[in-house]
C-alpha cells in the first residue's frame, strides 16, 4: 500500500471533475421536485443522455454539439415521462421506474458500434492567469467548460427560485397545486417545462460521464449515479446551495474510494466499490429526520375538477 | 339606480348528469353586499368559478361595468377587477404572507415594497397582519386576512366572498362585516356567497336564492324572514330535530389532562383537555377549525396513542390503545373528512363497511373475512339511513357528500357504540340530510351512548348538544350546560377575536 | 380537445382491457422499432411470440418458459403486495442476489456431505437471506423515515459488489483452476434444484411461485391483511383509522418481499444457473417490476404476465440468434410495455371526452 502516491491537489481536482455529473443530474431533479413532481427516472435519462452525445460527439467530432445531444435526449425521455404523469395521470414511481428500465435498454441499443470507440476531446477552459496560480488554479481553475457550466446552472436555479417571479410560480405550484391552479398558473403546463429542464440536466450529466469523466462508451455506465442524484436532493433538503455542497461531498467519496484503489489499500476492492452507495444510505438516514422541506405536493397527482 | 357592477344573463353550465346553473341572471351593484345564498350543490361554487374565470359557461353572458365581460382564466378576472376570497383558501403553508399575496397579483411590486403595502392596506381595514410569517403558522382567522388583503391590493370593483365566516368567531365575524361595510362605502360590489341566513339579514343588502341550478327568486333579506328564506332555499319545510328528555347514566368517556403534540407540522398540539361525559349526554365541542379539532378525534379514535391515563373509558385507562382496541370496547369515531379518512374513496361500499365493521358485526373470523356478511351489513346502513346509491358494489366517490356522510356515521350508528365521537356530522351536507344525521345522533343518546360532537356550526350544536365547551388552540374551555349560553359568551369561550384587539377600524 | 373526465367509479372492463391494449400497442411500437433497426417486423414479432410456443423446436423452449417464468412471478408476488401498499421496494434484484448467495453459501457449506437436509436448509437460508436484505430498507423506513425507494435501491448495487466479491473470494471453486464463481451446484445432488420431472421445466422454484400466487390470491381477497394492505394503498389515512398499524405493514410487506426474492435467487442458483458466478443476475429483479405491474398488481395477472415476459426472453434470445436482434432491443421492449400499460390505466379511472378548450 502506498499512500504517498495519492496527490492531494490532483485529487481535488478530480473531485471537482467526479461532482460534475452528479451536480446536472440533480439540480435538474431539484427543480422537477420543487414543481411537485418525483421523476424517478433520471438514471434512465442519464445514460441516454451518455449516448446520445457520444454518438453524436464521435460522428461530428464536435463534444460540444455532443453535450447539446445529450440535453435533447434526456428532455426527449423526459418528455416520455411528462406526457405519462402529467397528461394520462400515471403513477409518478411507477413511471419513473419505467423510465430508467426503457432508458436502459434504449440506450444500450444505440450503444451498439460504440464500445471501444474514443470520442473527441473536450475543449479544457484554463482561465488565463487564474489557472497558472499554484495549487488554486490546478484545483479550480483549469477544468473543463462543462465544469463550470454545472456550477453556473445551480447559481442560476439558486436565483430563479428566490428571487424571480417564475421560481415563486415554480415552488407555488410545488407547494399546493390546488392553490395555484386557483389562482389561474397552468399547473401542468409549468410541471411539464419543469420536467423536460430535469430531463436535459440529466442528459448532459450523462455526457459528462461518456465524454469527460471516462471517457468512453459501456452499457450502464452511470452505475446508479443517477439514483445517487435523487438522495442527494433529499440530503440538500431541496436546496441549490445544498445539492452543490452534496455533489462535491459524494465527489470526494467516489475520488478518495477511486484513489484508494489505486493505492492498493487492503481492502477487497468490491467493498471500496460498495462505499458511494453505503454513505447515501448513511446520508439518507440522517436527513431523513426532517422532512418538513419537502415541497408539499410531491408525488401527488393533479387533475383540475370542476 | 346606477347601472350594475356586474350583469349576469341566463348562465348556463352542465356537465355530464348534473345541470350546474340553469339560465341564471341578476345584477349586482356598486356598494351593495349581494348575498347568493343556496344549499350544497345549488351551484353557488360553479356560479363564482364561472364569473371568475375558472370554469367557463356554456350559454349566457355576462357584463362588467358596461363591457362584456367573458374571462378565460383567473388572470383575465383579476385584470378586470374581479377578485375573489376562496372558502378554502388558496394559500401555501410554507411560503411567508408576502410570498402568498404576490402570488395573487398581476405585478407584484418588490417583496420589501410589498410588505409595506401591505402593511398600509391592513392597518386601513383592521386587519392586522405582518407580511414575514409563515402562512402555516397562522389561525384560520388571520389566514382569511391573507386573501382578503391579498383582494384589495389590486383595488377590485368586485369582490367576491365564498363562506367566509365559516372559520371565524363571532367576535371575528362582526370585525369582518365592518370592514366588508367598508369596502362598500367606498363603492365596491361584493358577492358574499353563504348558507347562514342569520349572518345574510344582517349584512347583505340584496339576495338571490338558487335552487338545483336554478335562481328561485332574490328579496331584499332584510325584509324577508330567515324562514322564508329557509324554505326559498330548501324547497319544503324542515322537521327540527327532537329531543326527548333521557335520564343521565353514568360516566362513560373521561379525559384527563390530555396533552398531545401534532403529528403534522402545522398542526395544533393539544393541552391539558380534560372532560367527561356521561351515557345518554351530548357534550358539543366547537371551535374555529385548526384549533385541535382533527387531533383531539384522532386521539379519541386511537389513530393518536396518548399516556393510558389521559383517555379513559369505564373507569379504565385506554390512552394506549390502538383503533381496534377501543372499537372492541365500544370506542367509535366518525372523523370529519369522508374521502380518505372516514372512508376509502375508490373502494366498494361494502369493503367500506367492512373498514370499521369488522369487529363488531361479526364481518371477520380469524383474520378471514366474510364478504357476503359485510354486504348485508352494508345494504342494512344504506337502507336504514336512506343512503341513495344503486348498490353497495359502488365507489364510496361515487356518492354525493351527503350521502356519503350518512352511510359513514350510519356505519358508526349501527354498531350500537357505547361512545361516539363524530367531528362536523353534517359539513358540507344539504339540509335534509343534516336533519336526518343529527336526529340519528340524539336517538343514539336516547338509547344511551355517551355522545361527542365536534363541529364548527354552532347551530347545531346549540339544537343537540346538552353542554357545550369550545376548543382554542389545543386548549378546553370550560364546559357548560348550553341552555344557559348567549352567542356572545360562545364567542368569548372560542377564543374571541384573535389578535383583533389592536385593530382600529 | 380532449379531455379526462373522472369516472364516478373505476371501470371494471378496463381493468381488464388495459393490460391487453397495452400489449397489443407495445408490439406495434416494438414491430416499428424492429423496422427501424432493419427486420422485418413481422418476422420479429412471430419469432419473439409463436416461435417458442409452436415452432418445431418448441418442445425445447416450452420448459424454458417455465424456468424464466418462475423466477419472475415468485418476486412480482411479493413485489405487488408492497406496491398495492404504496411501499415500493425496488430493490428485489439485490434481495434475489443475497438470497443466492446465502442459499448457496450453505450448500457450498456443507460439500461434499450428502444429506436430505440440505435442501431444505438452503430453502430456509435464501428466503431468510432476501428477508434481512429486505429488512434494511424495511427498518430504516420504519425507524428513521428514510426513503425504502433509494435505500432498497442503492442495496442492489452493494449486493452487486457483494457477489463479486463472493465470486472471486469466499465462495470461489477450489478445484476451479482460478476461475472466478463457486462449484457447481448441478453436480452436488444434495443442493441440487433439479427438474421435478426431466425435460419439463418443472423445479421447486415453480411449485413455490404457483404457492405464492394462491397464497396471495387468498391473503388479497379473504383476509384481513390482504385487505389492510390494499386499503393502505387506496387511502392511508383511512388504514390508520382503520387500526392498521403502517410501520408494522411496511415490515411484513418488504419482509415477504425479500424472502421471495431471496427464494427466487436460491432456486436459481442452485438450479438453472447452478454456481455463484460474477454475472449471476440478470435483471429478473427489475423485470418482476413490470410483470408485477402488468399483472395489475393481482396474483392471477402476474401469473399470466410472468409467463408473457418470460416469452419474451426467450422469443428475445432467439430472435439475437436467427435474426441478430440486439439484446438490448428486448429490453427496450420490456419498457415500452410498461409506458403503455401506465397510458392505458388512465382510462380505469377516467374518460376521454371531446370539450370545448378550459383552463387546465
Amino acid at each position: 500500500m502506498d499512500l504517498s502516491s495519492i496527490n492531494l491537489v490532483l485529487l481535488l481536482a478530480s473531485l471537482m471533475v467526479a461532482a460534475t455529473p452528479l451536480l446536472l443530474a440533480a439540480i435538474g431533479e431539484l427543480v422537477v421536485e420543487r414543481a411537485g413532481v418525483l421523476n424517478l427516472g433520471v438514471e434512465g435519462m442519464m445514460i441516454t443522455g451518455a449516448i446520445c452525445g457520444f454518438a453524436i460527439s464521435v460522428n461530428t467530432g464536435n463534444p460540444l454539439l455532443g453535450v447539446v445531444a445529450a440535453a435533447l435526449g434526456g428532455a426527449a425521455l423526459a418528455l416520455v415521462f411528462a406526457a405519462l404523469t402529467q397528461l394520462a395521470l400515471a403513477n409518478q414511481v411507477a413511471s419513473g421506474l419505467g423510465l430508467t428500465l426503457f432508458g436502459l435498454g434504449l440506450s444500450a441499443l444505440i450503444g451498439q458500434g460504440y464500445q471501444g470507440v474514443r470520442p473527441p476531446s473536450f475543449p479544457r477552459l484554463s482561465i488565463p492567469g487564474l489557472s497558472d496560480l499554484p495549487v488554486v488554479g490546478r484545483i479550480l481553475f483549469s477544468h473543463d467548460l462543462m465544469v463550470y457550466f454545472g456550477l453556473l446552472v445551480v447559481a442560476a436555479v439558486w436565483f430563479m427560485l428566490k428571487y424571480t417571479r417564475a421560481g415563486l410560480i415554480l415552488r407555488a405550484v410545488g407547494e399546493n397545486h390546488d392553490a395555484a391552479h386557483a389562482l389561474g398558473y397552468k399547473v401542468k403546463r409549468i410541471r411539464i417545462m419543469a420536467i423536460l429542464f430535469g430531463g436535459a440536466c440529466a442528459g448532459m450529466g450523462g455526457a459528462y460521464i461518456s465524454l469527460i469523466r471516462v471517457p468512453q462508451w459501456t452499457e450502464g455506465m452511470t452505475a446508479g449515479i443517477g439514483w445517487i442524484a435523487l438522495a442527494l436532493v433529499v440530503f440538500a433538503s431541496w436546496k441549490p446551495w445544498r445539492v452543490l455542497l452534496g455533489a462535491y461531498l459524494f465527489g470526494g467519496v467516489t475520488v478518495i474510494q477511486l484513489n484508494l484503489q489505486a493505492a492498493g489499500v487492503a481492502i477487497p476492492v468490491e467493498y471500496l466499490a460498495m462505499s458511494p452507495y453505503l454513505i447515501t444510505i448513511l446520508v439518507l438516514v440522517i436527513m431523513s429526520a426532517d422532512k418538513s422541506k419537502a415541497p408539499a405536493s410531491l408525488g401527488r397527482i393533479f387533475h383540475a375538477s370542476r | 339606480m346606477t347601472a350594475p357592477v356586474l350583469s349576469i344573463k341566463g348562465l348556463t353550465k352542465a356537465y355530464p348528469g348534473v345541470v350546474a346553473n340553469s339560465d341564471v341572471s341578476f345584477d349586482v351593484y356598486a356598494g351593495e353586499v349581494h348575498a347568493l345564498l343556496g344549499e350544497n350543490g345549488a351551484g353557488k361554487s360553479t356560479l363564482v368559478k364561472m364569473i371568475y374565470g375558472l370554469v367557463q359557461p356554456d350559454a349566457g353572458t355576462m357584463t362588467l361595468e358596461g363591457k362584456p365581460y367573458a374571462p378565460t382564466e383567473p388572470r383575465a378576472a383579476r385584470a378586470a377587477g374581479v377578485a375573489m376570497v376562496f372558502q378554502h383558501f388558496s394559500l401555501f403553508d410554507a411560503m411567508n404572507v408576502a410570498e402568498n399575496i404576490a402570488l395573487g397579483m398581476e405585478n407584484p411590486p418588490r417583496l420589501a415594497d410589498l410588505a409595506g403595502r401591505i402593511r398600509d392596506v391592513s392597518e386601513t381595514y383592521g386587519l392586522p397582519l405582518d407580511p414575514f410569517r409563515i402562512v402555516g403558522d397562522l389561525s384560520a382567522g388571520e389566514r382569511q386576512r391573507v386573501e382578503i388583503i391579498r383582494c384589495l391590493l389590486q383595488d377590485p370593483r368586485l369582490l367576491i366572498m365564498d363562506e367566509p365566516t365559516s372559520v371565524l368567531t363571532p367576535q371575528e365575524v362582526e370585525i369582518l362585516f365592518l370592514t366588508l361595510r367598508k369596502l362598500t362605502a367606498e363603492g365596491v360590489a361584493i358577492l358574499y356567497i353563504s348558507h347562514k341566513l342569520e349572518e345574510i339579514r344582517t349584512l347583505c343588502d340584496t339576495a338571490t336564492i338558487l335552487r338545483l341550478g336554478k335562481k328561485v327568486a332574490t328579496c331584499t333579506p332584510s325584509e324577508t324572514t330567515a324562514r322564508e328564506l329557509a324554505e326559498m332555499m330548501v324547497g319544503t319545510v324542515l322537521h327540527t330535530p327532537e329531543r326527548s328528555g333521557r335520564a343521565l347514566g353514568e360516566v362513560a368517556l373521561e379525559l384527563r389532562g390530555l396533552s398531545l403534540r401534532s403529528p403534522s407540522a402545522f398542526g395544533c398540539a393539544l393541552k391539558d383537555i380534560s372532560l367527561s361525559v356521561r351515557q345518554g349526554e351530548v357534550l358539543g365541542l366547537g371551535g374555529v377549525a385548526g384549533n385541535g379539532q382533527d387531533e383531539l378525534l384522532g386521539a379519541l379514535s386511537g389513530e393518536l396513542r396518548s399516556a393510558p391515563d389521559m383517555v379513559r373509558m369505564h373507569d379504565q385507562p385506554v390512552g394506549m390503545l390502538g383503533p381496534m382496541e377501543r372499537r372492541r370496547i365500544g370506542l367509535l369515531c366518525a372523523p370529519e373528512e369522508r374521502l380518505g379518512h372516514a372512508a376509502a374513496p375508490d373502494m366498494s361500499l361494502t369493503e367500506n363497511a367492512m373498514l370499521t365493521g369488522s369487529q363488531r358485526e361479526g364481518l371477520e373470523r380469524r383474520g378471514f373475512l366474510d364478504w357476503g356478511r359485510a354486504q348485508s351489513f352494508a345494504e342494512a346502513i344504506i337502507t336504514r339511513f336512506d343512503v341513495r346509491t344503486p348498490g353497495a358494489a359502488n365507489a364510496a366517490r361515487s356518492l354525493s357528500g351527503g350521502n356519503l356522510q350518512k352511510f359513514v356515521i350510519g356505519r358508526e350508528v349501527m354498531q350500537r357504540p357505547e361512545v361516539l365521537v363524530v367531528n362536523q356530522p353534517t359539513w358540507g351536507v344539504d339540509a335534509s340530510a343534516a336533519a336526518a344525521i343529527r336526529q340519528a345522533l340524539l336517538d343514539l343518546a336516547a338509547g344511551g351512548t355517551a355522545l361527542v360532537v365536534i363541529s364548527q356550526d354552532l347551530d347545531e350544536l346549540m339544537e343537540i348538544a346538552d353542554r357545550f365547551g369550545a376548543l382554542n388552540e389545543g386548549r378546553l374551555s370550560a364546559i357548560r350546560p348550553t341552555s344557559e349560553l348567549s352567542i356572545d359568551e360562545i364567542g368569548l369561550m372560542m377564543g374571541g377575536a384573535h389578535d383583533m384587539a389592536v385593530a382600529h377600524v | 380537445m380532449l379531455k379526462l373526465e373522472k369516472r364516478p367509479q373505476p371501470s371494471q372492463a378496463w381493468i381488464y382491457l388495459a393490460p391487453l391494449v397495452a400489449v397489443i400497442a407495445t408490439m406495434i411500437a416494438g414491430g416499428a422499432l424492429f423496422a427501424i433497426l432493419g427486420k422485418d417486423p413481422l418476422v420479429a414479432i412471430r419469432t419473439i411470440f409463436y416461435d417458442p410456443l409452436f415452432s418445431e423446436f418448441a418442445f425445447f423452449y416450452r420448459p424454458q418458459l417455465l424456468v424464466k417464468g418462475a423466477p419472475l412471478v415468485l418476486i412480482a408476488i411479493g413485489l405487488s403486495l408492497g406496491f398495492r401498499a404504496g411501499i415500493w421496494n425496488i430493490g428485489a434484484e439485490g434481495q434475489y442476489i443475497v438470497g443466492a448467495l446465502t442459499g448457496a453459501g450453505v450448500g457450498l457449506a456443507f460439500y461434499p456431505l450428502e444429506g436430505w437436509f440440505i435442501f431444505p436448509l438452503m430453502v430456509m437460508a435464501g428466503a431468510l437471506g432476501g428477508w434481512a436484505w429486505a429488512m434494511i430498507p424495511a427498518v430504516l423506513k420504519v425507524r428513521f423515515g428514510t426513503n425504502e425507494i433509494l435505500v432498497s435501491l442503492m442495496l442492489v448495487y452493494v449486493a452487486e459488489q457483494l457477489l463479486a466479491s463472493m465470486a472471486l473470494g469466499l465462495m470461489k471453486n477450489p478445484q476451479g483452476f482460478g476461475f472466478p464463481g463457486s462449484r457447481n451446484l448441478q453436480q452436488y445432488p444434495s443442493a441440487h434444484n433439479a427438474e421435478l420431472i426431466a425435460g419439463s421445466g418443472m423445479h421447486w422454484g415453480v411449485v413455490a411461485a404457483l404457492i405464492a400466487v394462491i397464497f396471495a390470491y387468498v391473503l388479497l381477497t379473504r383476509h384481513i391483511l390482504g385487505f389492510h394492505i390494499r386499503l393502505t394503498g387506496e387511502a392511508p389515512r383511512a388504514a390508520r383509522f382503520a387500526g392498521v398499524n403502517p410501520a408494522r405493514l411496511v415490515l411484513i410487506c418488504l419482509g415477504l418481499a425479500g424472502a421471495l426474492a431471496g427464494l427466487a435467487g436460491m432456486f436459481e442458483v442452485s438450479g438453472p444457473a447452478g454456481r455463484v458466478s460474477i454475472d449471476f443476475n440478470v435483471g429478473y429483479g427489475f423485470t418482476a417490476i413490470i410483470v408485477a405491474f402488468l399483472g395489475r398488481l393481482h396474483p392471477v395477472g402476474i401469473l399470466l404476465a410472468g409467463l408473457l415476459m418470460a416469452l419474451t426472453y426467450i422469443g428475445g434470445e432467439i430472435a439475437q440468434s436467427r435474426l441478430g436482434l440486439p439484446a438490448a432491443a428486448i429490453q427496450m421492449f420490456q419498457g415500452m410495455l410498461l409506458f403503455f400499460l401506465l397510458a392505458v390505466d388512465v382510462l380505469t379511472n377516467y374518460r376521454l371526452r371531446l370539450a370545448r378548450r378550459e383552463v387546465a
